[in-house]
């Protein structure tokens, strides 16, 4: 799976950190939904962290399409809100 | 765990799709995608330009500010002496305005560097792949029959495209942020128009803007302590100072 981060470029994931990245995922919307603005901030900067240091980072000369987009690491809490929602960026 | 998800992936397929769509012969596809490409291109160079010259302003407004804060501060001093505290008071609150806005413009500065970092950053990735894009695009002429060279085409240019579209988000945050702080730099530039008194005799009774800000500021305890290190500087206490200044306010030490 390729994972675009906003503003920062692309990374290829395993199955197994795409995983982790899902329940990071699901841990903002949930975060969101529950109106935590500290809890959101946490954990959208752990699932930046995890792609960032457990993904795969894609040279700026591949062209490759990404399968998930993620939001800016600036993204604020209102901007959230309407970004993850249902079943956040990973369809589960 | 199929497809893309989430309102951005959205607004990224919308761009691309937009970008895509107007050629229909492949060889088309491929100059048409380069040439916006190279657009795309120019348009970034662009904004870089624009968060730099947003950034200098704001240093300069910083420099004047600074020199602002140094004269009010002479004033408050010149005052003291001439033995007219109200009027150190007053150049001692816009002073310290005159600080508080330093320091939020300092903090705007660091954020438009770090915008501009960010936009360099982006400008070089989309040029690495907007060359290899150059390069994918005349092996696929010469390589590939015309039905398998539109989808690798249509492949390269949504990869492309995708880049493109996270550069003129990225970008769009930006002039957002410069937008922002522009107006904030307009309202500072008034202030700063103010902020100082040409001549310490004019200021009269009549409030200005800057006045009811510093009320609402509530920067009084501030002010009085360093009221009253100004006057342990100057001495004062025991030696009433020679009233150069008339301006009716008799003031007990």
């Amino acid at each position: 799976m390729i994972v675009r981060i906003m503003g920062e470029g692309q990374y290829r994931l395993s199955q197994e950190v795409l995983e982790r990245v899902n329940e990071l995922d699901n841990a903002v919307v949930a975060a969101v939904d529950a109106d935590d603005e500290d809890g959101f901030h946490e954990s959208f900067e752990e699932m930046l962290d995890v792609i960032r240091s457990e993904g795969e980072h894609l040279g700026d000369e591949e062209i490759e399409t990404s399968d998930i987009i993620v939001p800016p690491s600036d993204t604020s809490f209102e901007e959230a809100a309407a970004e993850f929602t249902g079943e956040g960026l990973i369809p589960d | 765990m199929a497809g893309m998800s989430g309102r951005m992936s959205t607004v990224i397929k919308a761009k691309i799709s937009k970008l895509l769509d107007k050629a229909e012969d492949p060889g088309e596809t491929l100059d048409y995608s380069y040439t916006r490409q190279l657009e795309s291109l120019q348009q970034v160079k662009k904004g870089i330009a624009d968060v730099v010259t947003a950034k200098k302003r704001l240093g300069m407004q910083a420099q004047k500010l600074e020199q602002s804060v140094v004269k009010l501060d002479t004033q408050a001093r010149q005052a003291l002496a001439a033995g007219n505290e109200e009027l150190a008071r007053t150049a001692l609150e816009r002073k310290t305005l005159a600080q508080t806005e330093l320091q939020s413009l300092d903090q705007q500065v660091a954020e438009l560097q770090a915008q501009q970092d960010k936009l360099t950053e982006s400008e070089k990735r989309l040029r690495t792949k907007i060359e290899a894009f150059r390069t994918k695009k005349e092996v696929i002429k010469a390589q590939y029959s015309a039905a398998e060279a539109q989808v690798r085409i249509s492949e390269a240019a949504t990869g492309v495209g995708e880049e493109m579209a996270d550069v003129g988000l990225a970008m769009q945050r930006a002039v957002d942020k410069t937008e922002d702080m522009k107006a904030r730099a307009s309202a500072v530039e008034e202030l700063e128009a103010a902020g100082t008194f040409e001549d310490l005799t004019q200021l009269g009774s009549g409030q200005d803007d800057i006045d009811r800000e510093l009320a609402a500021l509530g920067s009084g305890s501030m002010v009085d302590d360093e009221l009253a290190k100004m006057k342990a500087e100057l001495g004062q206490g025991s030696t009433p100072a020679p009233a150069e200044l008339e301006s009716g306010g008799e003031t007990k030490p």
